[in-house]
C-alpha cells in the first residue's frame, strides 16, 4: 500500500475534505481492482498486440501485405508461417495488417453511438412523457431488425465507404445505448441532488449535463466498451458480406469471404487464421468490457 | 389478460408501421436513384427511364409509400426484378427452410444452455461456474460466420463426420436432410449457448437467493423439487424473453451463416437480392423478418405474463 499525498492546491484548511483528491483516490482504487482481474490482463495483452500490428502495419509484417507475391496457395511452412493465399500473398502479413481498419472503424462508430445515445438517453430519461414515448417507439422499431440486415440495406441504398460504415453502425447502436442511459438517468432523477438542483432553479440542460451526466459516467464507460466489442463484430460481419471494407484491403472478414469456398478443397489456412484473429479481438474486447463492468458496478 | 394482449398488439402495429417507414426511407428517400442503381452506372438514360416506369420509382413519394403499406397489409409485394416471379412464391419457401434451421438450432441449444446456466448458478463462484461463464462469453462474442467456417473445416472437411454444405439433394429423406442441417445448426447453437446460459444463470442466482426458495428449503422440500417448482419458474422469465428475441433475430441474422453453408434460406436470399438491387424482395424480406421477430417477442411476453401474472401490469413500457 502506498500512502496518498493530497495535492497542495485547496489544502489551506486541513479539516475540509478535498473532494478532488478523494475522487482521484477512488479512481486509483478502481484501476487497482481492474489490474487484479486476470480477464482484464489477458484481454489487454491481446488488444495491445493488435494495436501494435495496426499502428506499424506493413513496417513489421514479414512480407508486404498487398504487393509481395510468392507461389500461390502454399501450406503453412517455414517461410510463410500461415501459408499464402490464392494470389500468393503471405497470410500472416495480411492478418497482422488487417487489424488496422477494424481498430479504426469500430471504436469510432462506438464513440459516435455513445454520444448520440447519451444525449437521447438523458432527454428521454429526464423528461419522460410524450418525448420518451415517441423516441421509445422508434427505438423499438430499429431493435426489431437485425443490425447487420439494416446495415446491408443502407449500403445498398447509398453505396459503401468508410464514413458510411461508421455512420450506419453508429445509428444502429444508438437505440441500445439510449435505452441503457435512459434507465440510469431515471434512477438518478429520483435522487435528492436532482430535486435540490431543481429547487435551486437550475434549468433542465444544466441538470441533465452538469448534475446527472457526471454521475452516470460509470454506466457510459461500461456501455462504450461493450459497444466497441459489438462494433468489431459488426464491422467484421459487414466486410464478410461485402458491405464493409473493400478489397484489396487485408481485412479479416473480407479474407474469410474470399477464401471460405476453398475449405472444401482442403485450403483451410487463408480462412482459419483471419477467423482466429477476429475471434481473439472480439473476445479480448469482451473480456475488457466484462471486467470493467464488474469493477464499476461493485 | 385480454387487455394486455390488445395493448401489446396495438404497440406491435405501430412498431411495424415505423419499420416499414424506415425501410422505405432507406431504400427510396436516401440519395441515389433506385432505377439508376438497377441499370448500372453506364446504362443509357432511356433504359433507366424504362426501369423507373416499371418499378414506379418516379411516382410521388407518398404514392410509393402508400403502395408499400398496402403491399404489407395484403402481403403481395409484386414481382421480383431478377426472377420475374411473385415475391411471395420466392420468400415463403425460403422462410420455411430458415425455420427448419432455426428449430434445429433451438432444439440443440435450449436444453443444454438452461442446464448449464442452472448448474453454474448452483455452484456460483466455483471453477465450474467460471468455466460456464467464460465459455458462454466466448461463444456469444464470436461472429457466427467465424465459428461456422471453423466448424465447417474441422468437422465437415478434416474429420468428415458431417456434410459440409447444408442443403440436402432434393427429394432426400428427413434423416438425410437433418444430417445436412446439423453442422450449421451446431454453429448457431454455439452462438446462442452463450446468451441463454448467461441469462439463465443470472436469473437462477437471483431465484436461489430469494426468500421463497429459502422457505421452500426450510419446509423440507427436496432440492430437486425446489429447483423444479420454485427456482425454474422464476429464473426462466428472462430466459424466455431472450429466446423470443433470439428466434426473431435467427431468421434474418442468419445471413452470414447461410452464405457459409450455401443454404438457400431467407437471410441468403436477402443478401443476394441486395447484390442484385432487387428492391421488391429486399423490402418484403426485411418486413417479413420484422414480422417474425414481433410474433416471437409477443409470444415470449405472453409466456412470461403467464408465468408471472405481476408482469402484466405496466407492460409494454
Amino acid at each position: 500500500m502506498t500512502i496518498e499525498t493530497p495535492p497542495e492546491s485547496g489544502a489551506a484548511q486541513p479539516e475540509v475534505i478535498d473532494m478532488r483528491s478523494e475522487k482521484k483516490q477512488a479512481r486509483r482504487e478502481r484501476l487497482r481492482l481492474l489490474l487484479r482481474r486476470p480477464s482484464f490482463i489477458i484481454g489487454s495483452v491481446i488488444l495491445l498486440f493488435w494495436v501494435v500490428c495496426a499502428v506499424f502495419g506493413s513496417a513489421i509484417t514479414p512480407y508486404h501485405p498487398l504487393s509481395d507475391f510468392d507461389v500461390s496457395s502454399q501450406r503453412p511452412n517455414a517461410a510463410h508461417w500461415f501459408g499464402t493465399d490464392v494470389l500468393g500473398r503471405d497470410v500472416l502479413s495480411r492478418v497482422m495488417a488487417g487489424a488496422r481498419d477494424v481498430l479504426v472503424l469500430a471504436p469510432l462508430a462506438a464513440v459516435l453511438a455513445i454520444i448520440t445515445g447519451t444525449v437521447l438517453g438523458l432527454v428521454t430519461g429526464y423528461f419522460r412523457g410524450a418525448v420518451d414515448e415517441i423516441i421509445g417507439r422508434f427505438i423499438e422499431a430499429i431493435l426489431s431488425l437485425p443490425a447487420v440486415l439494416l446495415a446491408l440495406l443502407v449500403v445498398v441504398a447509398v453505396g459503401n465507404s468508410r464514413p458510411v460504415v461508421i455512420g450506419t453502425i453508429a445509428v444502429l447502436f444508438t437505440p441500445v445505448v439510449t435505452r441503457t442511459i435512459r434507465t440510469a438517468v431515471i434512477t438518478e432523477s429520483r435522487l435528492d441532488y436532482v430535486e435540490s438542483a431543481r429547487l435551486r432553479g437550475e434549468g433542465a440542460t444544466f441538470i441533465m449535463f452538469r448534475e446527472i451526466l457526471p454521475n452516470i459516467t460509470g454506466v457510459i464507460i461500461v456501455e462504450l466498451t461493450v459497444r466497441i466489442a459489438y462494433a468489431v463484430f459488426t464491422v467484421a460481419t459487414l466486410s464478410f458480406l461485402g458491405a464493409g471494407i473493400q478489397p484489396p484491403a487485408p481485412d479479416w472478414g473480407l479474407a474469410i469471404a474470399d477464401n471460405y469456398g476453398l475449405i472444401q478443397a482442403g485450403q483451410w489456412w487463408p480462412t482459419l487464421f483471419p477467423a482466429l484473429a477476429i475471434a481473439s479481438l472480439v473476445i479480448a474486447a469482451n473480456l475488457i468490457a466484462d471486467s470493467i463492468e464488474s469493477v464499476v458496478s461493485s | 389478460m385480454g387487455r394486455f394482449i390488445a395493448r401489446r398488439l396495438g404497440l406491435a402495429v405501430i412498431t411495424l408501421i415505423l419499420i416499414i417507414t424506415a425501410v422505405f426511407f432507406i431504400l427510396n428517400v436516401l440519395p441515389g436513384d433506385p432505377a439508376r442503381r438497377i441499370a448500372g452506372p453506364f446504362a443509357q438514360q432511356e433504359q433507366v427511364d424504362i426501369i423507373a416506369a416499371r418499378i414506379g420509382s418516379n411516382d410521388p413519394l407518398a404514392t410509393q409509400y402508400w403502395r408499400v403499406l398496402k403491399n404489407t397489409a395484403t402481403f403481395d409485394f409484386g414481382t421480383s426484378f431478377t426472377f420475374n416471379k411473385p415475391v411471395r412464391e420466392i420468400l415463403f419457401p425460403d422462410l420455411w427452410r430458415s425455420a427448419k434451421l432455426v428449430i434445429l438450432a433451438l432444439i440443440l441449444t435450449i436444453p443444454i444452455s438452461i442446464a448449464a446456466g442452472i448448474y453454474a448458478a448452483r455452484r456460483k463462484d466455483t471453477f465450474a461456474d467460471r468455466a460456464v461463464v467464460t465459455m458462454g462469453l466466448a461463444s456469444a462474442s464470436i461472429p457466427e460466420f467465424v465459428s461456422a467456417a471453423v466448424l465447417q473445416y474441422l468437422i465437415g472437411v478434416e474429420l468428415g463426420w458431417l456434410p459440409a454444405l447444408a442443403l440436402a439433394p432434393s427429394g432426400s429423406s428427413f434423416l438425410v436432410e437433418l444430417e445436412h442441417l446439423l453442422l450449421p445448426g451446431i454453429a448457431l447453437a454455439v452462438v446462442y449457448f452463450g446468451y441463454i446460459a448467461r441469462i439463465t444463470r443470472n436469473g437462477a442466482i437471483k431465484a436461489f437467493a430469494s426468500d421463497y426458495t429459502r422457505t421452500a428449503y426450510m419446509k423440507g422440500l427436496a432440492p430437486r423439487q425446489v429447483v423444479r417448482r420454485h427456482v425454474l419458474r422464476n429464473a426462466l422469465q428472462e430466459t424466455v424473453t431472450v429466446i423470443g428475441v433470439a428466434v426473431g433475430y435467427l431468421f434474418g441474422g442468419l445471413v452470414a451463416l447461410e452464405i457459409v453453408f450455401n443454404y438457400p434460406g431467407l437471410g441468403r436470399r436477402i443478401f443476394v437480392a441486395a447484390g442484385d438491387k432487387d428492391y421488391p424482395i429486399l423490402t418484403a424480406g426485411v418486413i417479413l423478418i420484422a414480422l417474425v421477430y414481433m410474433v416471437f417477442t409477443l409470444l415470449a411476453d405472453l409466456t412470461v405474463s403467464w408465468m408471472n401474472p405481476r408482469s402484466r401490469q405496466g407492460a409494454g413500457t
